[in-house]
């Protein structure tokens, strides 16, 4: 038996990691130095669930993938530009702030919403992926509260691998202590999935796939609806760089030898 | 007034790991600052008894219990049910607990449910002109931020090895039974084992002294023009079990095992540290072939002492990032502290 699944993946924009960050108190709060000008990829670990959802939408035929992220609408446009050519989705886009430093329950309240107006959404064969932990808040939280606000109590985070067996149940690798996994056996959708790098390497660009995918991100991004994120109760007093230059001694011209010893006298000590 | 609930669950041995005493040390010293706070515990488990008498003699004036069968495993509908449960019947305005992958995986969802909010990965508390503060990192340990929140319940996640764990001692604790009962739609989800590398291929080790990070250099072309593999193999494999050290990588590698090279065979993206890795705390941290800017080496953010081995002088891995860096041949090198290690057994 194969299930169409309606895979919807919740995943936004950040600053691409190559890029130096310093904080910078705005009007609202905390926020990043030029933070409209910092070139943004979709979120790192919000990708490989792109890539997993597509995948699976492949292997379950008649499944369908959404893409829902609320980010700023020119940051949208420019990292559609590339994820787009990676696997065929929709998206549904809201447009508002990607800042790390906005509440993650604000946030998912957001995301929820999109969901749910979704035409056609049908629980009994919705998944709902994202990254378990996004690259700028970072604290895998949003996720589990758009589960609840969707109903959806059997969640998952750190997923490494989704098995879906000839009965519709799922099988869950998830991330635990010690670099280890716990399996979990779920009866079926609806169910939600924050994934952590998963097993797939990168899609290559494929300019067909982008094609189509245009056709609906186009307009998804012309009626993206604005949403304001207010930060209630949340009040940030101070938000710094680590302190990050250490003195390093560098060690050239001795033999490995002497290197060996002392390397070994300061892992005893 | 603060009602502050440490919120812990047992292991899968009955036990309390020692991120929950570290959690209990977060909420202690909250209830200390904190002028006219309580401190009480929660705790979810099969069996909840023997892990509230192991911390009896904290200054919590109540113990709340959710225990069961249904209770053992870490899922999220039941841990939410239990969470959920204690939390009201202990009124707590904050909640703190170890952010462990079982409540990592819940507490945001708790928070939702009773119109709270959460933090995880939370490295520090304080007192804040008589309110709570905790400090966090944001854009993956790239810069700190202390912060404070009006709404309640607040949870509180601490990060594992940020805090020293609370010492307090035995005694008996009389626990107040939160009943639960789990509706069928709680049960949809079984836990059915646990996936982990044979005893000689676990290279993730928490509780290790050194955070040993190999960078892809260990798998490039050498002044011989030749790629050596197989003996980088054996000299990391060989370090690790002399040295008990735990196993970090940089992205680069992992990638490269991921995309069927012939590489490291013991590795996986587990093994990744940094921005899209873990941040792993050690106490020690000794990097080999490894080169990254800034961005990229937040994966020993919270390694205390550093050292590296590099061939480029220059290496940023290393410079104003590590105490010290050899430059230096690191297949000659970690042969040659594989010999003295083993001289040493
Ligand atoms: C979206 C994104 C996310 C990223 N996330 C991460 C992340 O989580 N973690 C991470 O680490 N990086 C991350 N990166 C960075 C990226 O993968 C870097 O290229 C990587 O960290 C650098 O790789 P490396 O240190 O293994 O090796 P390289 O850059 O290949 O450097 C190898 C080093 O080894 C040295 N070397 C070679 N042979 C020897 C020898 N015999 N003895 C001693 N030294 C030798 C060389 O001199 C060189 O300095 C990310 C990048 C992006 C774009």
């Amino acid at each position: 038996m194969s299930i169409a699944y309606q895979i919807v993946v919740c995943g936004s924009v950040v600053p691409d990691p190559l890029q130096t960050l310093e904080p910078v108190t705005g009007p609202g709060g905390p926020a990043l130095k030029n933070e409209m000008m910092l070139p943004a990829i979709l979120d790192p670990w919000a990708s490989h669930a792109l890539y997993e959802a597509a995948n699976l939408a492949k292997n379950s035929p008649g499944s369908k993938v959404w893409l829902v992220s609320l980010g700023p609408k020119a940051k949208h446009q420019q990292v559609m530009m590339t994820v787009a050519q990676k696997v065929p989705f929709e998206l549904v886009a809201l447009d508002g702030p990607a800042s790390g430093f906005t509440e993650a329950m604000e946030v998912a309240a957001a995301l929820a919403e999109a969901i749910q107006a979704i035409p056609g959404l049908d629980k009994s064969k919705l998944l709902v992926f994202g990254g378990w932990e996004s690259a700028s808040r970072g604290a895998g939280a949003t996720m589990q509260m758009v589960g609840e606000r969707l109903g959806i109590t059997d969640q998952f985070q750190g997923v490494d691998e989704l098995k879906i067996a000839a009965d519709g149940s799922l099988e869950i690798l998830e991330r635990i202590e010690g670099g280890k996994h716990q399996i979990s056996k779920c009866a079926g959708a609806p169910a939600l999935l924050g994934w952590a790098t998963g097993n797939l390497p990168e899609p290559k660009n494929n300019p067909q796939v982008g094609m189509v995918n245009m056709r609906t991100v186009m307009p998804a991004l012309q009626k993206a609806k604005p949403v304001k994120l207010a930060g209630e109760g949340l009040s940030f007093a101070s938000v710094s760089l680590p302190k990050q230059l250490r003195e390093t001694k560098i060690v050239k011209d001795k033999s490995a030898d002497d290197i060996a010893k002392e390397i070994v006298e300061w892992i005893k000590k | 007034m603060e009602t502050i609930l440490l919120l812990a669950h047992t292991e899968a041995d009955g036990s309390l790991a020692k991120s929950a005493r570290e959690a209990l040390r977060a909420a202690r010293t909250l209830n200390q600052a904190l002028a006219g706070s309580s401190l009480v515990v929660g705790l979810v488990g099969e069996n909840v008894q023997a892990v509230a008498d192991s911390i009896a003699a904290c200054p919590a004036t109540k113990y709340f219990g959710v225990a069961g069968k249904d209770f053992a495993q870490s899922r999220y509908a039941s841990d939410a049910a239990a969470a959920e449960a204690i939390c009201k019947s202990a009124q707590a305005t904050i909640v703190v607990a170890p952010a462990t992958s079982r409540w990592a995986r819940v507490l945001p969802g708790v928070a939702q449910r009773l119109g709270g909010r959460a933090d995880t990965h939370v490295t520090g508390v304080a007192d804040a002109g008589g309110k709570p503060a905790i400090s966090r990192w944001y854009y993956r340990q790239r810069m700190e931020a202390t912060l404070t929140r009006a709404q309640r319940p607040w949870f509180i996640l601490v990060d594992p090895g940020s805090q020293t764990a609370c010492e307090c001692g035995a005694g008996t604790a009389k626990i107040e039974t939160v009943a639960v009962n789990l509706p069928d739609n709680c049960k949809r989800t079984t836990v059915v084992g646990i996936r982990e590398p044979k005893a000689d291929a676990q290279t993730i080790r928490p509780d290790a002294e050194l955070l040993f990070v190999t960078g892809a250099g260990w798998t490039k072309k050498q002044a011989d023009g030749q790629t050596h593999v197989p003996e980088a193999e054996k000299l990391i494999r060989g370090f690790l079990q002399l040295s008990r050290a735990s196993l970090g990588s940089s992205k680069s590698l992992v990638d490269q095992s991921g995309e069927g090279q012939a590489v490291l065979s013991f590795l996986s993206h587990l093994n990744q540290i940094g921005q899209t890795g873990s941040t792993p705390r050690h106490p020690k941290g000794l990097s080999t072939c490894c080169h990254g800017e800034e961005p990229h080496t937040v994966g020993w953010r919270f390694i205390n002492e550093r050292r590296a081995i590099s061939l480029d002088p220059n290496c940023g891995w290393a410079r104003g990032k590590a105490d010290v860096l050899y430059v230096a041949d690191a297949f000659a090198v970690m042969g040659k502290i594989n010999e003295l290690l083993a001289a040493r057994k």
